[in-house]
């Protein structure tokens, strides 16, 4: 239709990929404990809702945040008609400070360089537009959340060249990787204008290790290019390891106020940490004042709610509830992840060692037919329409490799979880006695009975199947 | 500087025009009736401060509505989980049945049609990204809001052709000169792919009459690939609603439900104007392109609302009783207000557009300028903004074609404030130290002579 524009008539916003196909079946036959206990459990759905009691009570004892109100009196009408995209001066304040105590007040963040947006979805939209022209590429290590395909591609015109990593390494980035992925990008003609990387990672689950960190900021030095770090999942690290941020690199080095620092930019949100992505709230943090300056004006198209603002100033400015929920969100997301990496286990299944995020990066590959991304589909399906647990395939995430899968634990219950585990369990036992093994696929098995707790047979059952689209 | 995009260094963000400097100059020496009584009176901001004790009222009656709680439980989590880009659907019922409404209920919202986006700007925005490719081009009618240029045009690269308005016909849109807008935009090898509209006019104040929706309704009944959007964010300041038309009635009286122009037909629509609340971000789009509603939809993840503040305001508007008074109020208030403005303005010799709706008068000060040029209505907005401390817009930031026409709001500050602005005003006028064309007006009430005081000036930039 050529009524419309092209970004409409195209498929460019991505969303006719699997990742949201899994939630339409979610959303006709959702599992809940009471009124459809055999539905599909949600677990492709990165939430984090381990925490809310603790905003809760926070909200009971401070009624005046919501209830727009300081000291006891109405701060409706300032609210109302405060649309300044230089934002709150006490939320970014506050969120500055926030962001700091995330990094173990190690760096310092200046409120005067922050970029309030709606969402991380606007954010990292917001620095494409900043940072490329309508085909100028950024290189993402795989696998990639699903959604950077429409947030970073689709409305500016930037193109996403994958660094490719792999399970050998436990998916970390090589310098191999980087310069082959920027070869690439020239091959296909695209000028290479920054790397983004998501720190902790989706859908890995696990933290840059300082080694990537380093080999990421010598790369963009010497190709003058810019180096975007989302760190949205910075409040989830749960590991004995602390968080180490782009920013404590940059620190560490010495680059602090250096050109390359300039070329740096971190991008924050609300929504996995707090547990609130209802309420929009991302940001964008850089060195450079031109950046800030314009992504400034962008933010005029997605600015914050001042009602909303105004809440989790008074949330953030809280530095005793800060502190606490911190401890208390590391705390119980760290039960919940080995909650889900034993129930794995007793499944035969095991993830990628994680320390970090909302999901754990699952290893199905000797559950798949053959090494292929059909098999992979074809094994999805069944875990979606028979098993009935919604999770994301790694070809939506982009994954070289096929048979890897994210599986969220952070939201729903305790006996949730245990179901869903139970579920798999069952199935994973009832397919054992089907399953057939293929000379490839029985060394493969071999090779992973070091790892798996459990060891059993497979008998592999060759069919022929049309190979289902991505 | 390459390392960064074109749009981020370049200046099609437009703030770099008067409008937004008046407003810096204002930021620098503001009015503060106890703190700063000689600052810079701010005229420039089209907000709506009349009808906050209404809100106010309505929000201590009603105190769940900001404290996350449904029948006194607590719906928190659910709204801080909920990020689903179709919107909150009692908000989306609440605000469609605020929009039939303002229209007296002569025409019929459907809230599957609409999709929520954070404030008009991004409304706009939106719907630039959805009905033209860079390089396409929309049709506007001058002079227009000066935040268009950003909106439609910064980040979409989109172009802007001007339909040319003039006083000799109170700005009304002619078929002429929309003809002569397509033929511009032809002769600069534009493609264009609509024309939006302001309705009720930024800053006209005026409502776009019968005659033109026809006249536009007509051109886009022939241009088949042409749409049209209406900017409605000023729909409930009509002073009296039978005198607002929307294009949804165009639509519905003249039986369009069938034809291919039921499609191209889109409006936006925001909370800022007529409920005052522009630090909310509500803004929305309307449509009756299924593919349209489905592309803005996804795009609306760039800028969704507050799952907060959808709840806020779905209680809020859902009140019937509350939204029936509100609107009844607010309508008299400004009239009231606008009365006052452009009364006092009589006294002083200047006159005004005859304007029944907006925030702000369109102001004819073409007898104050010592020259009819741009460069001498900078001037005299100079003095206006540093001497005479009043934050007005000029037209030449609206691209008004003929200099010397201002925007000056009325509605957001007090009484008070707007008569010691009328008095400074008439003081400097009375003083003589306001140029004056030679020519005398016949709206002008009193007469007075001024010396005309030449001195060489640097064309300013625009």
């Amino acid at each position: 239709m050529k009524q419309l524009s092209t970004k409409v008539t195209s498929n460019a916003h991505g969303q006719d990929s699997s990742y949201f196909l899994g939630w339409e079946e979610y959303e006709k036959n959702p599992y809940d404990e009471i009124k459809n206990p055999n539905g599909i459990i949600q677990m492709g759905l990165a939430e984090n809702q381990l925490c809310f009691d603790l905003i809760e009570t926070w909200l009971a004892k401070n009624p005046d945040a919501a209830g727009l109100k300081k000291d006891g009196h109405s701060v409706f009408k300032e609210l109302a008609l405060f649309q300044d995209y230089h934002g709150l001066p006490e939320f970014k304040k506050a969120l500055a400070e926030f962001m700091e105590e995330i990094r173990g007040n190690r760096v310092t963040f200046d409120p005067s360089k922050i970029v309030l947006a709606a969402g991380s979805t606007s954010a990292n939209e917001t620095l494409m537009f900043c940072l490329a022209e309508p085909g100028d590429a950024f290189l993402l290590p795989t696998p990639y959340y699903p959604g950077f395909d429409r947030d970073l591609k689709w409305r500016t015109g930037a193109e996403i060249v994958p660094i490719h990593c792999s399970s050998s390494n436990g998916f970390q980035i090589t310098e191999s990787a980087l310069q082959q992925a920027y070869q690439q990008a020239q091959k296909l003609d695209l000028k290479v204008k920054g790397v983004l990387v998501t720190n902790p990672s989706n859908p890995l689950g696990t933290m840059l290790t300082r080694r990537e960190l380093n080999l990421l900021v010598d790369f963009i030095t010497s190709k003058n290019i810019h180096l975007i770090s989302d760190e949205i999942y910075s409040g989830t690290v749960f590991g004995f390891e602390q968080f180490v941020s782009v920013m404590d690199v940059l620190k560490d080095k010495k680059l602090e106020n250096s050109e390359v620092s300039k070329r740096v930019h971190v991008v924050y949100s609300l929504s996995k940490d707090l547990g609130l992505p209802g309420f929009r709230v991302g940001a964008i943090y850089s060195n450079d004042e031109m950046v800030v300056s314009a992504a400034i004006k962008m933010s005029s198209f997605g600015l914050v709610s001042s009602q909303t603002q105004y809440l989790l100033s008074a949330l953030l400015s809280d530095k005793k509830f800060t502190g606490t929920y911190l401890n208390e969100n590391q705390k119980r997301l760290k039960i919940r992840q080995k909650q889900l990496v034993s129930g794995l286990e007793a499944a035969g299944v095991t993830c990628l060692k994680s320390n970090a995020g909302l999901f754990c990066w699952v290893d199905m590959r000797h559950l798949l037919d053959t090494n292929t991304f059909e098999a992979e589909l074809e094994l999805w399906k069944k875990i979606v329409f028979e098993v009935k647990l919604n999770i994301s395939p790694g070809s939506s995430c982009h994954c070289t490799e096929p048979g890897w899968f994210r599986v969220c634990f952070a939201n729903m219950s305790e006996e949730t979880l245990d179901l869903a585990m139970k579920r798999l369990k069952e199935y994973v036992e009832s397919t054992d006695s089907r399953r057939l093994i293929s000379k490839s696929s029985h060394e493969r098995i071999k090779s992973l009975r070091k790892r798996t707790v459990s060891n059993w047979v497979f008998r592999v059952s060759w069919t022929d199947r049309v190979p289902d689209e991505r | 500087m390459d390392l960064l995009s074109r749009k981020a260094t370049c200046n099609s963000h437009g703030q770099d025009s008067s409008y937004f400097l008046g407003w810096e100059e204002y930021e620098k020496n503001p009015y503060d009736v106890l703190k700063n009584p000689h600052g810079i009176i701010q005229m420039g901001l089209a907000e709506n401060q009349l009808c906050f004790d209404l809100l106010e009222s309505w929000l201590v009656q009603n105190p769940d509505a900001a404290s996350f709680k449904r029948d006194g439980q607590s719906i928190f989590r659910e709204l801080a989980l909920f990020q689903d880009y179709h919107g909150l659907s009692s908000f989306k019922n609440a605000l469609a049945n605020f929009m039939s409404e303002n229209r007296q209920n002569r025409v019929f919202f459907d809230s599957n049609n609409l999709v929520l986006t954070a404030g008009a700007t991004s409304a706009n925005e939106t719907l630039m990204f959805c009905l033209a490719n860079p390089g396409d081009a929309f049709l506007l009618p001058t002079p227009y809001y000066p935040g268009f240029d950003r909106d439609l045009k910064w980040r979409t690269g989109v172009e802007i052709v001007p339909i040319q308005c003039l006083s000799s016909n109170g700005f009304r849109i002619t078929k002429h000169a929309l003809e002569e807008a397509y033929e511009q935009a032809k002769k600069l090898n534009l493609n264009v792919k609509g024309v939006l509209i302001t309705n009720p006019s930024n800053p006209l104040g005026t409502t776009t009459t019968q005659t033109e929706l026809n006249i536009l309704f007509e051109f886009i009944s022939k241009n088949k690939n042409i749409h049209l959007v209406s900017d409605e964010i000023y729909s409930g300041t009509a002073f009296s609603s039978s005198e607002f038309i929307s294009v949804m009635e165009i639509l519905k009286n003249n039986q369009l439900e069938n034809t291919d122009v039921f499609n191209r037909v889109h409006i936006v629509y925001s909370l800022s104007k007529d409920l005052g609340l522009p630090g909310f971000r509500v803004g929305a789009i309307y449509s009756n392109d299924k593919d349209v509603i489905s592309a803005a939809t996804k795009m609306s993840s760039f800028g969704l609302v507050s799952s907060q503040t959808q709840y806020l305001l779905s209680s809020l508007l859902s009140d019937k009783e509350f939204t029936k008074t509100y609107l009844r109020e607010n309508q008299s208030r400004l009239k009231y207000r606008q009365r006052m403005l452009v009364t006092g303005l009589e006294a002083i010799g200047i006159g005004c557009l005859k304007s029944n709706a907006g925030l702000f008068c369109w102001v004819d000060m073409r007898h104050l300028l010592s020259s009819k040029t741009f460069e001498a209505e900078m001037d005299l907005w100079k003095k206006i903004v540093y001497e005479v401390k009043l934050n007005i817009s000029p037209g030449s930031a609206c691209h008004c074609e003929e200099p010397g026409w201002f925007r000056v709001c009325f509605a957001n500050m007090s009484e008070e404030t707007l008569k010691l602005a009328l008095k400074r005003l008439k003081k400097f006028v009375d003083n003589g130290a306001l140029t004056c064309s030679r020519k005398k007006t016949m709206t002008t009430i009193s007469n007075w002579v001024f010396r005309l005081s030449f001195h060489d000036r640097d064309a300013e930039e625009r």
